[in-house]
């Protein structure tokens, strides 16, 4: 299940150059500085650029070759723009079943009150565009992608014209959508922190380009990627919520045979989560310690260290019952510890962060 | 001054005034409604020559658009010979060639309200419209018509009260035959050559009268459908 | 505002007036400005070298309608001379006193004609008028030109005014220029136009018909100096030469017009 895509596209100051496969299923980010490519891609998913030469298939159904193109109102495509684009002559109704019209009863796999109850779209269905914030019209924006029972899912960094609050109000409902549809979903994003949330895969752009393709949690470590050298580098890992304290208003987490603290989640006990650590947040021991308001403490074993970006510091990866995390500290630290490849650490988390899913 | 009746001539000439405008507006909205969504989502090179040509009666001399089709109109011209082949007589001197020539010379002001509101529809709005499964007739019809509907008015507007004005092309080709192509302007012309000055102001008001009030009537309504509609 | 015009009156005189000023060393020559009915602007066209060569003053032409410059002179409109196509406008100028009294004189006589560009269809008594196989006919509009007063007198003493009117067969011009063009162009079959639009000394090509003369008053084509002129003699000295000089009269003649004997 596999999405190929073997494209070329010149554009006055900018060339496109993009073989790859991509998984068919969970969430695919594209990741890269602005004018990498990333849209570009996308909208040559989407067919409505039109590269040349150009190879675009979907588990073998050929949407572009040499001798086709299918344009994209054929392709069973969900696009999702910046900016909501919504219709500003239609109602948020208006807006929904604009897409869901268009397809044949018999091949709609998603109902109209579905989407508006898991998107929360309930009370703004009779809104115009211009009586919406920004929030509420990308909310609808996704939803009207998703009600044409799409194959797959693009989205075209749907959070960056948005302010904070209301990305903090989407992601949530982002974060859910892989398991709700089960489409993949192609994200396109310049800020990993959305990604480390959202995504499954990664594939990391450059000058028009894909420099590197493959799951996040390995390729969010590599000292040989730009991931780990971000400021907001960092690794993540699977768990399982193990316990609630209700006395101290805690959530207990069960990671690689280890157990983590983080204030009280509402997600039940035994369901998988996904734990992003970020490198800054973590310091590493020689010792276990003592007597330390941090409480998050893993054992593991240092796989190596490498330059960070910023001369002072250094990049460590422990392993830490199979998974990996990364540390950023001092190089005089990695010095003083003498901190090398085998040596038994443990590392200590000021700060973790919790998604609802795996 | 206007306290005389009016005559039964200047009754029909206003008629044909407001049969000329309403056909040429309505046949104009619908031949220029293709032409200028094409020019508007069209990334051609010829689309700058067009531009160009369909500008063009904005910058000639009426006068010099009902010449060259009292030309191409007659025997010698395509126009007319055309005609003759098919069997058909000619244009000149009949209501069908006034309207012929009042489209000519209202084409830009029909096609540059209709071109621009096209145009700032959007590419991204239609591209959304794509991908949501609408192929381009679709697009067309539920997207940007809806959304161009002020540039529709516009057009409207201008194509009627333009050529309600019209005279160059008229006296040209018009022959200012009674109940056929004698329009309130000529009628107004040749009323104030007679020096039946009176006459003249009585046709001159009443038709000034009536576009004020037609004006008044459009914009009051453009005015709603604006509130109506803001680009989110 | 009439399309046949050369030069904007005002325009003309000014430009003209500094061009021919700085370039001329006759100190003492005038400029005479003429307003002349389209019908005779070709041959005073003809003509006005020959006054200059005569009398040493030149003449800028203006071409239009006669109702149009009788309009015109009534605001003000600085002409020193009408040449108008029919003889009711001057003497209306002289009864308002905006032309000189006892200047008028008749330059010439207008010929009524009916032409058609094409050789086979006017024969020379005018029969095909009746034949129905015309589709329109082109006349000046009767209101404004003696021309076109003069083909609806002729349509109405031939009995057929009223029938072609109701059939909608005739084509009025704004005046006998554009009656004549509607021929020209082929978009009327013919038209009546005046003698002088379509001869040569003899006529040009075509078919046409002369009517009698006595189906319609005569074109009496008067001239006038308008009271506004401050070249009064050099006007009268142009009228005088216009009705007198052997030469002119013989041009007017080869134009097409009949003069006062």
């Amino acid at each position: 299940m596999s999405l190929a895509v073997k494209v070329s596209l010149a554009r006055r100051d900018f060339q496109l150059d993009v073989a790859c496969e991509f998984p068919a299923s969970g969430v695919v980010a594209l990741f890269g500085r602005s004018g990498a490519g990333k849209t570009t891609l996308l909208r040559c998913l989407a067919g409505l650029e039109r590269p040349a030469p150009g190879r675009v298939s979907l588990n073998g159904e050929v949407w572009q070759d040499d001798h086709n193109f299918v344009p994209p109102h054929r392709r069973p495509l969900g696009y999702v723009f910046q900016e909501a684009n919504l219709f500003p002559h239609l109602d948020a109704r208006g807006n929904l079943e604009f897409g869901l019209r268009r397809v044949p009863a018999a091949k709609r796999r998603i109902r109209f009150e579905e989407v508006v109850e898991f998107m929360g779209l309930a009370g703004l269905l009779s809104h115009r565009a211009d009586q919406l914030s920004g929030g509420q019209r990308q909310r609808i924006a996704i939803a009207r992608a998703v009600l044409t029972s799409p194959q797959m899912l693009l989205l075209d960094e749907p959070l960056s014209s948005l302010d904070l609050e209301s990305r903090a109000e989407i992601l949530p409902y982002l974060e859910s959508l892989p398991d709700r549809l089960s489409i993949p979903i192609i994200y396109v994003s310049h800020a990993i922190s959305e990604i480390t949330r959202v995504a499954d895969h990664i594939a990391i752009m450059e000058a028009g380009a894909v420099v590197a393709c493959g799951p996040l949690q390995a390729l969010l470590t590599r000292p040989e990627l730009p991931l780990a050298h971000l400021d907001e580098a960092g690794s993540i890992f699977n768990g399982v919520i193990a316990q609630h304290d209700v006395e101290f208003h805690l959530s207990y987490v069960s990671v690689a045979g280890a157990r983590l603290a983080l204030s009280r989640q509402s997600a039940p006990v035994g369901a998988q989560v996904r734990v992003r650590i970020d490198a800054r947040d973590v310091s590493l021991a020689l010792k276990p310690p003592e007597l330390s308001s941090i409480t998050n403490v893993l054992a593991g074993r240092v796989i190596d260290v490498t330059d960070d970006r910023d001369p002072a510091h250094r990049l460590v990866r422990v392993d830490i019952g199979g998974q990996q995390l990364l540390a950023r500290i001092t190089h005089r630290s990695v010095a003083q510890l003498g901190v090398s490849a085998g040596l038994a650490v443990f590392a200590q988390i000021k700060s973790v962060a919790l998604t609802d899913r795996l | 001054m206007i306290g005389s009746a009016y005559s039964v001539a200047d009754l029909v000439a206003l008629w044909i005034s407001l049969k000329l405008a309403t056909v040429t507006m309505v046949l104009l909205l619908l031949a220029c409604t293709p032409l200028a969504w094409w020019l508007a989502t069209t990334r051609s090179r010829v689309r700058v020559i067009i531009e160009a040509v369909a500008a063009l009666p904005l910058v000639l001399p009426p006068t010099v658009v009902g010449f060259y089709l009292l030309l191409f109109l007659g025997p010698h011209g395509w126009g007319g010979r055309f005609a003759q082949q098919l069997g058909l007589q000619s244009l000149s001197f009949s209501f069908g060639g006034l309207v012929l020539g009042s489209m000519l010379y209202s084409l830009p002001f029909v096609m540059q309200p209709l071109q621009n509101a096209f145009q700032a529809v959007g590419q991204r709005t239609l591209e959304a419209a794509a991908t949501l499964g609408a192929p381009p007739w679709d697009r067309f019809f539920s997207v940007a018509l809806p959304l161009a509907r002020r540039g529709f008015i516009s057009a409207a507007v201008l194509a009627f009260a333009h050529t309600l004005g019209e005279f160059g092309v008229v006296l040209m080709i018009g022959g200012n035959i009674p109940g056929r192509t004698q329009t309130a302007a000529i009628a107004i012309f040749n009323y104030a050559e007679a020096m039946n000055y009176g006459a003249a102001q009585r046709l001159s008001v009443t038709l000034l009268m009536g576009c004020f009030v037609l004006l008044v009537i459009v914009y009051a309504v453009n005015r709603r459908l604006r509130n109506a509609v803001v680009i989110a | 505002m009439t399309k046949y015009r050369i030069l904007s009156p005002r325009l003309a005189a000014q430009l003209l007036i500094w061009l021919l000023v700085a370039a001329s060393l006759v100190a003492r020559a005038d400029e005479l400005n003429v307003a002349v009915a389209a019908n005779f602007f070709g041959a005073l066209q003809e003509l006005a070298p020959r006054f200059e060569q005569a009398t040493g003053n030149k003449l800028v032409l203006s071409s239009g309608s006669s109702g149009q410059f009788y309009t015109q002179i009534k605001q003000g409109a600085p002409f020193d001379v009408l040449l108008s196509a029919d003889s009711e406008r001057p003497r209306q100028l002289e009864a308002e006193g905006l032309a000189v009294s006892g200047s008028r004189i008749t330059y010439a006589i207008g010929t009524l004609v009916l032409w058609s560009p094409q050789s086979q269809m006017v024969d020379s008594e005018g029969k095909v008028l009746f034949n129905g196989q015309y589709r329109m006919i082109g006349i000046a509009d009767p209101v404004n030109a003696p021309y076109g007063a003069a083909a609806e007198q002729v349509l109405k003493g031939l009995g057929i005014w009223e029938k072609l009117n109701r059939d909608k067969q005739i084509a009025f011009g704004e005046n006998i220029t554009q009656a004549w063009q509607f021929a020209s162009t082929g978009n009327a079959d013919m038209a009546f136009v005046a003698l002088s639009q379509v001869t040569d000394g003899k006529i040009i090509s075509g078919s046409y018909w002369i009517p009698p003369q006595s189906l319609y008053t005569p074109i009496d084509q008067d001239a006038v100096v308008l009271a506004r002129t401050t070249k009064r003699r050099t006007a009268e000295v142009f009228l005088t030469w216009l009705r007198q000089d052997p030469q002119a009269i013989a041009i007017i003649k080869a134009a097409g017009y009949s003069v006062k004997p």
